[in-house]
C-alpha cells in the first residue's frame, strides 16, 4: 500500500500482521475514538452543563454510576447528580458510592421514584440507612470495605459505566486533585484515594468542580488521561462538612483511659520497635492514642517508618516532628492533614487499591504492624460489627476495618465496654463485618482481652504486667452493669449483604 | 468493720450525687477513694433525688476496692438525718461531715450513725467518718475534732469556705492556707489519722496543680481531693516514692539489719549514723512504695 | 398512701430517666418511651413495676422517658418520684 506522503510498503508482514497507512489525521478517526474525546476537541473536555455531559456519556437506564465520599457530610455531588438524573427521566440505576452519609437522605425519594434500583456502598447513615433497614429497597444493598471495593473495580467485578467525581480543583484537560495549588482552596479535601480506581476504570469519567485552574494541575490524584468530561458547577460541597478545622483533643476521661490502655498494649506487644508502622482511626480515643503513642516514641527514641490510612493533624504533627518518616494517605479528616499534603513531599496520596486492595499482589495494609480500630459491637469470638446498631438498624460504615485487620500484624479494637446502657461485648454481634480470626486485642476501660489465637501476645503482655481478662469476663461485667439485652427480632427480608474483602458474603442484614 | 482505718488515700475523687452518668464508672480512673456528694453540688430541690441515686448506686454497682465516701448534709438541716440513715444502710465505708467546727459536731454525727447502725442491725462501729475543716474555728479546734470519735479516719481542708471565713482570697502561692494546712496535719498526726488537702479547681492548669501537689506532699499530707480523673495521675506520680528513694530506704533497712546481726548498738550507713527517725522514715517509704505497687518486699 | 397530684423525678439527660407519677385507677400502668426500647424495654418496665410494688404503691400511672438509664438509676428515680407524689419523707430503706 501507499500512504498519504507517497511511501510504499507491504499490506502485511509475516510475524506482524496487517499494517495501516498514515492518512494525515491526528487520530484514526474510528467511531470508538469519537466517544473518547469531548466535542470541543481534544484540548478541552469542559462541557457547559451537567445534563449535556450526562447525554454525552451515553448513560442509559440500568447502568452503574459511582461517587466518592471525600466530601463527607458536606457533599453536594451525589444529591446534585441524582436530582439531575431524575429530571432527565432515568430509571433503574445502580449507585456504587464509596460511602454514603447523613446528607444523602434525599436518595430515599430517588429510590421510591425508581431512579435508583440498587446501591453498593461502604456505609449508610441517618434517614437513608433507617429507611433501608426498614425494607425500602427490593434488592439488598451490597456493603464493601474500601479495599474490597477498589479491588472489585480493578478486577472488573464492579463495572462502573459513569463515574461522577467531585474535585476541589481541575484543569481544562481533567487533571483533578483534592487540593488546590492555584485558586480557591476553601473546598480542599486532601486525598482523593477513593476516587482513583473509579476514574481509571469507569467507562466514562466526569469531573465536577467549582475551581478550574490553569493547566497542568499537577501533581494530582486523577490524571487527565483517566478523565472524559469536566463540568463546572457552582458548589461541590460545604467546606465545614468537608474538612474540620483544628483537631480537638478529647478531654473525656473514659476515652483518655481507653487510649492509654491501647497504647500500653502497643508498647508491650513486641511490635513497638524502631521502624515500626501503625494506623489509628479518628474517634476521640484514637486521636488520644496517637498523642500518647508520641510520648512513648519520644521516651524510647523510637521512630515509625510509616503511618497509613485516614490522616489527621495528630499524625501530621508526628510526621513533621520526624517521628514518622512517611505518610500513605487515602483520606484526610482535617485541614492540617490537607495542608501537609501541599507542603510535605513524603506525605503521599495513595489510591484505595494501594491502601487496602485485597488482591494477591497485596497492598499497604499488608505491611502494617499495628492498627487501632473502633467497634460498635464485638462478640466472644472477637467478630466485630461496625455497621449496625444494637437495635439492628444500619448506622455505620465498613471503611477499611476488615482490610487493616487482615493485613496488620496486630489488630487492636478499642471501644467503651458500655455506651449508655448498650453493651459493646455480646455473645453474638448483630452483624459480622470483620471476622474474629483477624482481631487480636479488645481494649475497654474495664479491661483488656486478647484473642486466644494469639498466645504469643498473651505471653508478652502478661509478662509486661498488663492485666488481661477473657472476653467472656468482659461480657459478663457489661451484663452485670446493664442487664442482658434482648436479641433483636428481624424480619426475613434481606436488606443488606456484607461482602468480605474478596466479595464473599460474610453476613446478611435483615429488615428490622 | 466496713472500713479501713489505714489505707492509701492519695486521691479522693469528688462525684456529684445527682448525675447518674458519672456514677457508673467513677471507680475506673485509679482514685483511691470516691466521694459521692449530697451536699454543695446538689441543689435543694434535688437533695432527695440525689440521696436515692447514691443509695441505689452503692447497693447495686460493684465499685471494686475503691473506698466509698459520702458527703452528707449537715445534721441541722432537714436532709442530714435522712442522708446518714440511707448511707449507713447502704453500707458506705465513710460518712464525711461537711464543715466541722467543734468536737460536738463530730460527736453528734457519731451518735446518729450509731442509732442507724442499731436500727438496721449493722455492727455498731462499722461505718467510718471523716471531717472537713472549713473555718477559722475549725482550724483552732482541729485536734479536738480529730480525736472526737473512734470512727474518724481523717480530716480534710475545705479551702474555699475557709478563705472566705478568713476574709481573704485564694492566691497561687497558697500562703493564705499555710497555717490551716499545717495545723490540720499536726492535729491529724497527733490523733493518728489521715490528713487530706483541698480541691484544685482549675483542671486545665496542670503546672499549677503539680506545684500544689508537691507542696502539700512535702508538708505532710496523705493525699488530695480531686475533681476530675485527669488530676489523678499527677498526684499518684508525686506521692509514689521514686526508685532512688526506694533504693536508699532499702539500704537504710539493710544497714539496720546488719547492725542487729552483728550485735552493734549503733547503725551506720556510708559512715553516717542512722538513728531511729531515719529508720522509721525508711520503713514508711517502703510501706508506701509497696502499697503503691512499685515495690515488693523480698 | 394517697396520691394527691403528680410528681416527677429525673431528667432527659443521657443515662437518666424522667419519671412522672400520677394517681391511677387500675393498678400500676406504665407508659414508657425509651432509647433502648427493643433491647431493654421489658426489663425497664419490670424494674419500675417492682420498685413501685415494693414501696406499696397500688393505683398509679407512670409516664417515663428513658435515655438509657441503668436499673439502679431507674429505681432511684421511681423512689424519688413516689415519695414526692405521696408527699412523704418517711423513707424506708432496704428490702
Amino acid at each position: 500500500m501507499k500512504n498519504i506522503l507517497g511511501i510504499e510498503f507491504p499490506d502485511k508482514i509475516e510475524g506482524l500482521g496487517n499494517l495501516k497507512a498514515f492518512d494525515g489525521k491526528r487520530h484514526g478517526g474510528t467511531a470508538y475514538e469519537d466517544t473518547l474525546k469531548a466535542p470541543n476537541g481534544h484540548n478541552n473536555k469542559m462541557i457547559e452543563s451537567l445534563e449535556k455531559t450526562i447525554e454525552l456519556s451515553g448513560l442509559k437506564n440500568g447502568m452503574t454510576i459511582s461517587f466518592h465520599h471525600h466530601f463527607r457530610n458536606g457533599d453536594y455531588i451525589v444529591n446534585m447528580v441524582l436530582d439531575t438524573l431524575e429530571r432527565m427521566g432515568f430509571k433503574d440505576l445502580v449507585v456504587a458510592a464509596s460511602s454514603l452519609t447523613d446528607c444523602h437522605a434525599r436518595m430515599i425519594e430517588h429510590i421510591k421514584s425508581g431512579l435508583v434500583r440498587r446501591i453498593e456502598t461502604s456505609g449508610l447513615r441517618g434517614e437513608l440507612a433507617n429507611a433501608i433497614s426498614n425494607g425500602l429497597m427490593n434488592i439488598p444493598v451490597i456493603f464493601r470495605s474500601h479495599g474490597g471495593r477498589a479491588y472489585a473495580i480493578e478486577s472488573g467485578e464492579l463495572k462502573i459505566d459513569v463515574a461522577f467525581l467531585g474535585a476541589p480543583s481541575c484543569d481544562c484537560a481533567g487533571n483533578a486533585n483534592g487540593i488546590s495549588r492555584d485558586g480557591d482552596t476553601s473546598y480542599d479535601c486532601g486525598s482523593l484515594g477513593y476516587a482513583m480506581a473509579d476514574a481509571k476504570y469507569a467507562a466514562k469519567t466526569i469531573i465536577l468542580t467549582n475551581n478550574i485552574v490553569p493547566y497542568p494541575n499537577t501533581p494530582c490524584a486523577i490524571p487527565e488521561i483517566d478523565v472524559d468530561y469536566i463540568v463546572k458547577v457552582d458548589e461541590i460541597g460545604d467546606p465545614k462538612g468537608i474538612a474540620s478545622g483544628a483537631t480537638r483533643f478529647t478531654t473525656n476521661p473514659r476515652e483518655l483511659k481507653i487510649a492509654e490502655m491501647a497504647v500500653d498494649v502497643m508498647e508491650n506487644s513486641g511490635y513497638f520497635k524502631d521502624g515500626f508502622s501503625f494506623q489509628t482511626g479518628t474517634g476521640g480515643a484514637s486521636l488520644a492514642a496517637t498523642r500518647f503513642l508520641r510520648d512513648r516514641m519520644i521516651k524510647k527514641g523510637i521512630k515509625a517508618n510509616f503511618a497509613l490510612g485516614g490522616i489527621t493533624g495528630a499524625i501530621v504533627k508526628l510526621h513533621e516532628e520526624g517521628l514518622i518518616k512517611k505518610l500513605l494517605d487515602v483520606q484526610d479528616f482535617d485541614l492540617e492533614a490537607v495542608r501537609s499534603i501541599r507542603e510535605n513531599p513524603f506525605h503521599c496520596v495513595v489510591s484505595g487499591h494501594h491502601y487496602a486492595g485485597s488482591g494477591i499482589e497485596g497492598s499497604a495494609v499488608d505491611q502494617l504492624d499495628m492498627v487501632v480500630l473502633s467497634a460498635l459491637e464485638i462478640d466472644t469470638n472477637f467478630n466485630v460489627n461496625v455497621l449496625t446498631g444494637s437495635d439492628g438498624v444500619i448506622r455505620g460504615a465498613i471503611g477499611g476495618h476488615p482490610d487493616t485487620a487482615s493485613g496488620a500484624k496486630m489488630t487492636i479494637v478499642a471501644a467503651p465496654l458500655i455506651r449508655g446502657r448498650i453493651p459493646t461485648v455480646l455473645d453474638r454481634v448483630n452483624t459480622i463485618v470483620t471476622p474474629g480470626s483477624t482481631v487480636d486485642v479488645f481494649v475497654s476501660e474495664y479491661g483488656i482481652a486478647v484473642n486466644p489465637l494469639r498466645q504469643d501476645l498473651i505471653e508478652r503482655l502478661s509478662s509486661a504486667g498488663i492485666k488481661l481478662n477473657t472476653i467472656e469476663e468482659l461480657k459478663n461485667t457489661a451484663e452485670k452493669i446493664v442487664g442482658k439485652p434482648k436479641q433483636i427480632q428481624y424480619k426475613d427480608k434481606i436488606v443488606g449483604l456484607v461482602y468480605y474483602r474478596d466479595s464473599s458474603v460474610i453476613d446478611v442484614i435483615r429488615q428490622v | 468493720m466496713a472500713y479501713q482505718k489505714v489505707r492509701l488515700r492519695r486521691t479522693m475523687m469528688f462525684v456529684p450525687g445527682n448525675n447518674p452518668g458519672m456514677m457508673t464508672d467513677a471507680h475506673l480512673y485509679g482514685a483511691d477513694s470516691l466521694m459521692f456528694d449530697l451536699e454543695d453540688s446538689v441543689k435543694l430541690a434535688e437533695k432527695d433525688a440525689a440521696r436515692f441515686l447514691v443509695y441505689n448506686a452503692l447497693t447495686t454497682l460493684d465499685y471494686g476496692d475503691v473506698e466509698k465516701v459520702v458527703r452528707v448534709n449537715p445534721l441541722n438541716t432537714e436532709f442530714g438525718k435522712a442522708d446518714i440513715e440511707a448511707m449507713v444502710k447502704a453500707g458506705v465505708n465513710i460518712i464525711r461531715l461537711p464543715k466541722s467546727e467543734t468536737a460536738q459536731d463530730v460527736i453528734d454525727v457519731d451518735n446518729y450513725i450509731t442509732q442507724c447502725e442499731k436500727k438496721y442491725g449493722i455492727e455498731v462501729g462499722s461505718t467510718g467518718m471523716m471531717a472537713a475543716i472549713e473555718s477559722a474555728l475549725g482550724v483552732i479546734n482541729a485536734y479536738s475534732i480529730a480525736t472526737a470519735s473512734k470512727r474518724l479516719i481523717g480530716i480534710a481542708l475545705g479551702a474555699e469556705d475557709y478563705v472566705t471565713d478568713l476574709k481573704t482570697t485564694r492566691t497561687s502561692s497558697g500562703v493564705e492556707l499555710f497555717h490551716a494546712r499545717t495545723q490540720i496535719i499536726i492535729a491529724a498526726r497527733a490523733a493518728g489519722i489521715a490528713a487530706l488537702d483541698t480541691v484544685f479547681s482549675n483542671i486545665n492548669d496542670e503546672e499549677g496543680f503539680r506545684r500544689e501537689v508537691q507542696l502539700i506532699k512535702d508538708i505532710g499530707f496523705d493525699g488530695k481531693s480531686v475533681i476530675n480523673p485527669r488530676q489523678i495521675a499527677p498526684v499518684v506520680e508525686i506521692f509514689t516514692p521514686t526508685q532512688k528513694e526506694i533504693d536508699h530506704a532499702e539500704r537504710v533497712i539493710g544497714a539496720l539489719k546488719e547492725a542487729e546481726f552483728k550485735g552493734l548498738g549503733v547503725v551506720s550507713l556510708n559512715g553516717k549514723m542512722i538513728d531511729k527517725p531515719i529508720v522509721l522514715r525508711a520503713q514508711h517509704t517502703l510501706e508506701l512504695a509497696q502499697a503503691s505497687g512499685v515495690y515488693k518486699r523480698s | 398512701m394517697e396520691i394527691k397530684n403528680s410528681a416527677s423525678a429525673g431528667t432527659l439527660e443521657s443515662n437518666d430517666i424522667m419519671v412522672i407519677l400520677e394517681k391511677g385507677t387500675k393498678g400500676i400502668e406504665i407508659n414508657l418511651k425509651s432509647t433502648v426500647e427493643k433491647q431493654f424495654g421489658e426489663q425497664i418496665r419490670d424494674v419500675i413495676k417492682k420498685t413501685l410494688t415494693d414501696l406499696g404503691a397500688e393505683d398509679v400511672k407512670v409516664i417515663a422517658n428513658d435515655r438509657g438509664a441503668l436499673n439502679c438509676t431507674i429505681k432511684a428515680r421511681v423512689m424519688a418520684a413516689y415519695y414526692r407524689v405521696i408527699g412523704s419523707t418517711d423513707y424506708r430503706w432496704g428490702e
